[in-house]
């Protein structure tokens, strides 16, 4: 079943939190991973493969540039889980 | 058809002994600044690198290997006669025949030892260290002797931002030999030739020598390629060569992964769920990224401080350009 996009959210900040260690509630739609949420692009590349894992999806390394803020991503796995 | 007598090897192999060989230069971030536009926070932050070892003229390959290979011996408690191969992973010996690893045995005082070169980047120490044990275990060397060594710097593009912080020199060596107790584990290991061209040379030597290109061959990646294949996969095989052994994470002592990157090892301890009494290997802080010399290295300092020590169950993983890995669980010398 593909998940709504609250969902993914709360998904997202709890794979946020588990690598960077920000609290969840600051895992907001329009953040962006390296500006507020201390997400470096090497952190980034975790979050990505953490996400892939539990929404089901595949997000190449070239898409994950175009990812920067919580709601890119979130839409980005909304369009392409199966 | 004659009946052939097999051969009659030793019923496990053991790691007797480790020895290294860092070279005398050491060179800060700030070197490496007179040629990238970087600073040196980001290449803390990104890499875990203070410092790392640049070999000098006279710190070849081969005299780095014989450094190293004579504190293995020593610490084994053998001598060099009683070594029956030896095996050198690198991909810094500048010279496509011989191999160094005849010279290596030849300065060492093996009795004309078999002695040849492997090519498996940065796995080259865990593929020799499976060579070596089959070699033990079957019967063709009573003892045999496995040196990573590079001089990185010598394939570095200084001006190359995503590698210029990166790679270090060095030699690490160990001596295998026979053991009535299994101590080495079952290596899982592999290659991902699909995934050539994330860590590779330049250029062919053959351009450079035609003119084709001007700049001397180095080593590139994709960095963030590399390091999703590194902390997504390199995870899943280390956690395959513990179940291979019939290890759980509880039995570690001591985990010593390939030091690419310490933002790779952070990865992997947590994903692995490491508990908190293993010790984990991040010589990457002063030693840079030195390829197959990178796991012997660690191994050699952990035990030389006592983070670890003799008879210690530890968990080593090689991965790098190819792709290639390799991950096997070994007691400590
Ligand atoms: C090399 C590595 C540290 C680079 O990190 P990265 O996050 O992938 O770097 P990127 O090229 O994506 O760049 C990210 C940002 O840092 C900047 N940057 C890149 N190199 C930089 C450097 N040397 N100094 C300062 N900033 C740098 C980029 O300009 C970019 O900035 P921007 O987001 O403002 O555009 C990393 O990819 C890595 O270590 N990968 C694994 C490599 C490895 O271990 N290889 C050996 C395996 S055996």
């Amino acid at each position: 079943m593909a998940a709504t996009q609250e969902e993914i959210v709360a998904g997202l900040a709890e794979i946020v939190n588990e690598i960077a260690g920000i609290p969840t509630e600051d895992v907001q739609l329009d953040k962006s991973f390296t500006d507020d949420l201390d997400v470096d692009s090497l952190s980034m590349v975790e979050v990505v493969v953490a996400a892939e894992e539990r929404f089901d999806v595949k997000i190449p390394d070239d898409d994950v540039k175009n990812l920067k803020t919580v709601g890119d991503a979130a839409d980005y796995i909304a369009k392409h889980q199966s | 058809m004659s009946k052939i007598k097999p051969s009659k090897g030793a019923p496990y192999a053991r790691i007797l002994g480790v020895g290294g060989y860092r070279p005398t230069r050491v060179v800060p971030n700030e070197v490496i600044l007179e040629t990238i536009d970087s600073s040196d926070e980001w290449i803390r932050s990104r890499s875990g690198i203070a410092t790392r070892h640049w070999a000098s003229d006279e710190e070849t390959v081969a005299a780095m290997s014989v450094e190293a290979s004579g504190k293995a011996i020593a610490d084994a408690g053998i001598t060099a006669d009683k070594i029956g191969a030896v095996i050198v992973s690198t991909v810094s010996h500048f010279k496509q025949t011989p191999a160094v690893a005849t010279e290596i045995a030849d300065k060492l005082g093996t009795e004309k030892a078999a002695a040849f070169d492997i090519s498996a980047g940065c796995a080259g120490f865990g593929y020799g260290l499976t060579l070596a044990k089959g070699l033990v275990t079957e019967g063709s060397a009573p003892y045999v002797l496995v040196i990573g060594v590079e001089r990185l710097s010598d394939l570095t593009d200084l001006e190359d931002r995503a590698t210029a912080f990166l790679f270090g020199d060095g030699a690490g060596a160990v001596v295998v030999g026979p053991s009535e107790e299994p101590a080495i584990g079952p290596t899982v290991w592999g290659s991902e030739g699909d995934k050539s061209e994330t860590i590779k040379q330049t250029v062919p030597w053959t351009d450079y020598r035609s003119g084709e290109v001007a700049k001397f061959p180095a080593i590139t990646q994709e960095g963030q390629a590399v390091f999703r294949w590194a902390v997504f996969e390199m995870a899943k095989v280390a956690k395959e060569a513990l179940d291979a052994a019939g290890l759980s994470p509880d039995d570690l002592d001591v985990f010593i992964p390939h030091q690419a990157n310490m933002r790779i090892i952070d990865s992997m301890v947590k994903t692995l769920k490491l508990p908190e009494h293993v010790t984990v290997a991040r010589d990457i802080e002063t030693t840079g990224n030195t390829s197959a010399a990178s796991i012997p290295l660690a191994m050699e300092r952990l035990l030389a401080t006592g983070e670890a020590k003799s008879g210690d169950t530890a968990l080593v993983i090689g991965f790098g350009a190819g792709l290639v890995y390799a991950a096997t669980v070994v007691t400590l010398p």
